[in-house]
Formats: structure tokens, C-alpha cells, sequence
């Protein structure tokens, strides 16, 4: 996980590198004394590798430097400043997309074929379908300039988390339910199911205890990466409503050329997508006994 | 047969079909018999023949759609099986009907223990509470031969052989005592000695308990050992119904008759290839006019292609469905 986590950044980097142009090439040429002088604190005149070394010793203990543009604050006092506000909608979004996406998706199998399958399911290849920057304006112009419901935008108590949550998650919740419901149908015929009914158990007790758990496992794998997506996928919805998260800042260092932000938070958002997929590859263990490591 | 109030269930011109895209399969088409307390009554068949939509008819498991049960009557006890209520079927089942299914290895739940999975029944239908149900189960796993019981219950079936789950499959479904046992397949998926094992082990538990057993199987074999009675169906209907010992000494039915050479015998001279019916199990989306079997029967004539067969009775309780079925039961 760690070495990922190394490569990732050392791809970043090289990344930046690679792309023409540096946060000192600005419209206006600078004094060449004072570029100069810049890149000699920067070290920008030593040899990539060099460069290379520098940077990675920093990288692997913890310290991604200073940012370039807002002078004189760390790249991690930036990321922890700015994530409180993406960690709340993704998590908001996640739990949305959880309840809705299990639910419609359990509810869907259960009365498979019916117009209470092709409703909710049709809902969700219709919300799958919506890229968010298409939904997001239809939602403030729905429930903010029509209904007068919700703010249209930025930070403010809990009635202005609503529409960037649901505008989140949506894609989510119908990905969700659409897993749901084919894991659950699959179970739904297995043989032990059979043998659940041929016991007398009630359909609720054969649904929750027999058939839920085989059934979410496809869901489980998916939630892990899209956790961590919807923590670090909130581009466009901060952008949107406008938000002070970690989504946008992320966009404002790469069109500064702000390297060591980038790098601080890339390197960031791939540990949280590894952790999650390792949280996800130990939760299935629990699930699934079969695959219970000795 | 027997008068009524010795009969456990009662299968009247059962009809069960599914919805399909070739039409509708008539997969049970008019079959019925009657189970006595206490007895065995072997179903057998080729695959496809409708034995195991019969049981699941009985226990109302059929998914509907697209299966549904189109007619006829079951009474189990009693009880119009088929009119009861949902409510009521699931109080009866598990609880005075149990069933062992084919595969012990697709049939108990993998995401739950095996203590779970047994005590959930006796809760349900005993109303025991945890400690009741647990010290049952333990009970009933030492009762079908697993010795280590106690360190079982808190196993996951992934844990055990095949045999062994059989074992857990036979206590779940006899944890309540049920009157009637239906087992499906009980010994398809198990090698030959785990087979001879289980067999004599519900044969035993039968006794002891005194169920009443349908055994459903396509092996020849198990039926002369274990049963009082047999149905021989084919394409949904019932062809035959003899006493045991009957049936093997003297058919009544070609079908029937094929099915017994084509048991491979120890004594048979190598190099002579061994009997098969001809041909294949019918489509029973496309079943031909007359008698179903016709296409296949070395005995057909043009009657039996044209005009659907009468039901005889040869002997008291054995009958038989062809045109020739006296012939056949002389020329035995």
C-alpha cells in the first residue's frame, strides 16, 4: 500500500513536470535576477533526480512543504483546513446513496418485473445517466429560484448541504441500486434461499438474514472506492455550490501550477482510496466466511 | 387404496405449469396419489419429469410467476394444502413438512453458521428460546451421526464434506418433528458409500420417528431399499404406481420396464453394450398427441400415437398408464 502510495506521487510529479510551464511562467516575464533567485531556493536548477530525491525524502515523512501561492502556509495545514467541508458532503452523499441505493435495490428484487422494479429502476439509469453538472443547476433552479426551498449556494447550516448531498450522491445512489438489485436477485434464487422457505421463515426474516448479506457483496466492493471518490469527487459540485472544499482547491493548484499542493493532495486522496479498499477487502471477511483469512 | 383417514397427504390431479417463452411447460400435468402414515413412497423419473415440481407443489414453493400451480387438490392431514393461506402454509412448513434438498452444498446458507441456521427453526416453530434451541440442535446433530456437534454449531457449512452437510440438512429438516418428509434427491450429489450412509440413516430416523417419507430419486436402487411404494412419472404424468417389490417383479408399464434394464447388472457379459431407452425425455412444451412415451416405447402402436392411455389398475393398488398395460404385466 505504501509503495502505491509512492508511485502515485512520483507519477504525479513527473507529471508536472512533464507539462510545459511552471508556476513562474506567468503572462509577465520576471526579472531574470529574480527568477533566478527563486529557482536556486527551489531548487529547480539541480538535476531531476535530485529534485526527485528532495522531494520524495519530504514526501515519505509527511512534510509536502509550503504552498507556492498562498505564501507561508504547509500544504497540510491547506488539506486540513479546506477537507471538513468535503468530508461532510461526501460523507452525507455516501450515506444517501447507501439508504437509497440499498433500499430501492432490495425493494426492486423483491417485486422483480413489476412497475415497482421498472420505476425505481428506470429512476436510477435516468440518475446514472445525468452527469452532475447538468443535475446541479437543476436542482437550484428547482427547489431554489421556483420553490424558494434551499439556498442555491455555499456554506450554511444543514438546509444548504441538502442539494449538494443529493447532487453528490445521486450517480452513487443509483449505482448502488442497480448492484443491489442484480446481487439480490442472484441470491434470491440460490438454493439455500429455497431451503430458508421450505423452513417457514417469513419473507422479512429470509430477506434480511438469508438473502441480505450475500446479496450486498457486489455493493461492498463498490462502496470502498466510492467513498473515497465522493470524498475526493466533489469538483464540481463545490464549484457548483460554491464550497470551500478540497475539490477546489485541488483544481485552483493545478491551474496555478501550485506543485507542492498537487502533490500533498494526490498523495492525500490515494492513501484515503487504498485505506478504503483495504477497510473493504477486511469487511468482506466478515460478511463472507468463505473467505476468511487464517 | 386405503380409505382416506389413513392417509398423511393427498395429491389430486395436480397441475402445475410454467410460463415460458416456448409456451407453457405442463411440468406436473394431473398427478395424483396418496401418502399413508408411516409409509414411504419413492418418486421416480428422468430428469425433467416433474417429481421434484411435485414436492415443491406440495410445500407451495413453486415462484410464481412463472410457475403456478394450475389445478387439482393437495390435502396434507386434512388441510386443502393449496387454498391455505400464506400465513399458514409457512407454520406448516418446516414444522409438521420438512425437506431435504438434492445439493447439501448449495442448500444451507454459506454466510451463516451452522447454529443459526439450525436453531432458527425451532425458535420459529417450538418457540424455543436460544439456550432451548441450541442445546435441540445439538440434540439433532449428534442424532444424524456428527459426533463433535458441539464445536459444528459454531462452524459455517464451507467447513464440511458433503455428506456431513447432508447430515445438517436431514437434522435442520427434522428438528421439529415433522409428520411428513419430503426428500429431494437426498443422495444425488454424494459419493456411493456417503449415499449408502444417508439413506440408511433417514431410513432410520423414519423409523424411530415415524414420518412419513416421499423419496424422490431417479436411482432404481434407492427405491427398492427404502420404499413401500413407488410412482414412476415421466413427462409430468404418473405412469406407474405399484407396491415395491411389485413394481420390480412385475411391470406394468413399458417405460417402466425400460427404465429397470437399463440398471446395469454386475453380471452383465462385457462387450454387449448396455440397454437405453431409445431417444430422449420429451420437450413438455411440445408433447406429441397420444401417449407421451409413444415416440420412444418399443411396444407402440398406432393407437398409442393418436389417443392418450387409459389409467388401469392391473392389481389392487397397482396401476398402470398404457394402452397395453395388461399385456405387459403378463409378459413379465
Amino acid at each position: 500500500m505504501i509503495p502505491m502510495a509512492l508511485l502515485v506521487v512520483s507519477l504525479t510529479w513527473g507529471l508536472i513536470r512533464i507539462a510545459p510551464g511552471n508556476f513562474y511562467s506567468t503572462e509577465r516575464k520576471l526579472p531574470a535576477a529574480v527568477e533566478a533567485t527563486i529557482r536556486a531556493k527551489y531548487g529547480l536548477d539541480d538535476p531531476w533526480y535530485k529534485q526527485y530525491a528532495t522531494m520524495m525524502s519530504n514526501v515519505v515523512r509527511g512534510d509536502f512543504g509550503d504552498s507556492l501561492k498562498y505564501q507561508g502556509q504547509t500544504v497540510n495545514e491547506i488539506i486540513w483546513r479546506h477537507l471538513p467541508y468535503s468530508a461532510t458532503i461526501g460523507i452525507l452523499a455516501y450515506l444517501f446513496a447507501l439508504i437509497v441505493g440499498l433500499g430501492a435495490g432490495t425493494y426492486a428484487a423483491l417485486k422483480q418485473n413489476s412497475i415497482l422494479d421498472f420505476g425505481p429502476m428506470s429512476l436510477a439509469m435516468f440518475g446514472l445517466s445525468i452527469p452532475n453538472f447538468v443535475l446541479a443547476p437543476v436542482l437550484v433552479m428547482i427547489f431554489a429560484f421556483w420553490l424558494y426551498a434551499l439556498p442555491p449556494a455555499r456554506w450554511g447550516g444543514f438546509s444548504s448541504l441538502i442539494l449538494p448531498v443529493i447532487t453528490l450522491g445521486a450517480i452513487y445512489a443509483a449505482y448502488i441500486a442497480r448492484l443491489t438489485r442484480a446481487g439480490m436477485l442472484e441470491v434470491l434464487r440460490s438454493d439455500f434461499i429455497r431451503t430458508a422457505r421450505a423452513k417457514g421463515l417469513n419473507d422479512r426474516t429470509v430477506l434480511l438474514r438469508h438473502a441480505f448479506r450475500g446479496g450486498i457483496l457486489p455493493v461492498i466492493s463498490f462502496t470502498g472506492p466510492a467513498l473515497a471518490a465522493l470524498l475526493a469527487g466533489t469538483v464540481v459540485v463545490e464549484k457548483v455550490y460554491a464550497l470551500p472544499g478540497l475539490g477546489d482547491i485541488f483544481i485552483k493548484a493545478v491551474l496555478n501550477r501550485d506543485e507542492p499542493l498537487v502533490l500533498g493532495i494526490v498523495a492525500f486522496l490515494s492513501i484515503l482510496i487504498m485505506a478504503f479498499n483495504l477497510i473493504v477487502d477486511i469487511s468482506y471477511g466478515f460478511l463472507d466466511p468463505r473467505i476468511r483469512y487464517e | 387404496m386405503n380409505e382416506n383417514g389413513h392417509n398423511i397427504l393427498s395429491v389430486d390431479g395436480l397441475r402445475t405449469q410454467f410460463a415460458t417463452e416456448d409456451g407453457v411447460v405442463k411440468a406436473v400435468d394431473g398427478v395424483s396419489f396418496e401418502l399413508r402414515k408411516g409409509e414411504t413412497l419413492g418418486i421416480v423419473g428422468e430428469s425433467g419429469s416433474g417429481k421434484s415440481v411435485t414436492s415443491l407443489s406440495i410445500m407451495r414453493l413453486i415462484q410464481e410467476p412463472p410457475g403456478k400451480i394450475a389445478g387439482g387438490k393437495i390435502t396434507f392431514d386434512g388441510t386443502d394444502l393449496l387454498s391455505l393461506p400464506m400465513n399458514d402454509v409457512r407454520k406448516l412448513r418446516g414444522k409438521r413438512i420438512a425437506m431435504i434438498f438434492q445439493d447439501p452444498m448449495t442448500s444451507l446458507n454459506p454466510f451463516l453458521k451452522i447454529s443459526t441456521q439450525l436453531t432458527e427453526v425451532t425458535r420459529l416453530h417450538l418457540g424455543h428460546n436460544a439456550q432451548q434451541a441450541r442445546d435441540h440442535a445439538i440434540k439433532m446433530l449428534k442424532l444424524v451421526g456428527i459426533s463433535d456437534a458441539e464445536e459444528r454449531m459454531d462452524g459455517y457449512p464451507h467447513e464440511l464434506s458433503g455428506g456431513m452437510r447432508q447430515r445438517v440438512m436431514i437434522a435442520m429438516a427434522l428438528s421439529c418433528d415433522p409428520e411428513l418428509l419430503i426428500a429431494d434427491e437426498p443422495t444425488t450429489a454424494l459419493d456411493v458409500t456417503i449415499q449408502a450412509q444417508i439413506l440408511e440413516l433417514i431410513k432410520e430416523l423414519k423409523d424411530r420417528m415415524g414420518t412419513s417419507v416421499i423419496l424422490i430419486t431417479h436411482d432404481l436402487g434407492v427405491v427398492a431399499g427404502m420404499t413401500d411404494r413407488v410412482i414412476v412419472m415421466y413427462a409430468g404424468k404418473v405412469f406407474e404406481i405399484a407396491p415395491t417389490a411389485e413394481l420390480f417383479k412385475r411391470p406394468a408399464n413399458p417405460y417402466t420396464r425400460g427404465l429397470l434394464r437399463s440398471v446395469p447388472d454386475p453380471e452383465h457379459e462385457r462387450g454387449v453394450p448396455l440397454y437405453q431407452i431409445p431417444g430422449q425425455p420429451p420437450d413438455v412444451a411440445n408433447l406429441p398427441p397420444g401417449c407421451s412415451f409413444a415416440p420412444r416405447c418399443e411396444r407402440a402402436e398406432d393407437i398409442c400415437r393418436s389417443e392418450f392411455p387409459p389409467f388401469v389398475e392391473i392389481d389392487p393398488g397397482h396401476h398402470s398408464l398404457c394402452h397395453f398395460a395388461q399385456e405387459v404385466f403378463k409378459e413379465a
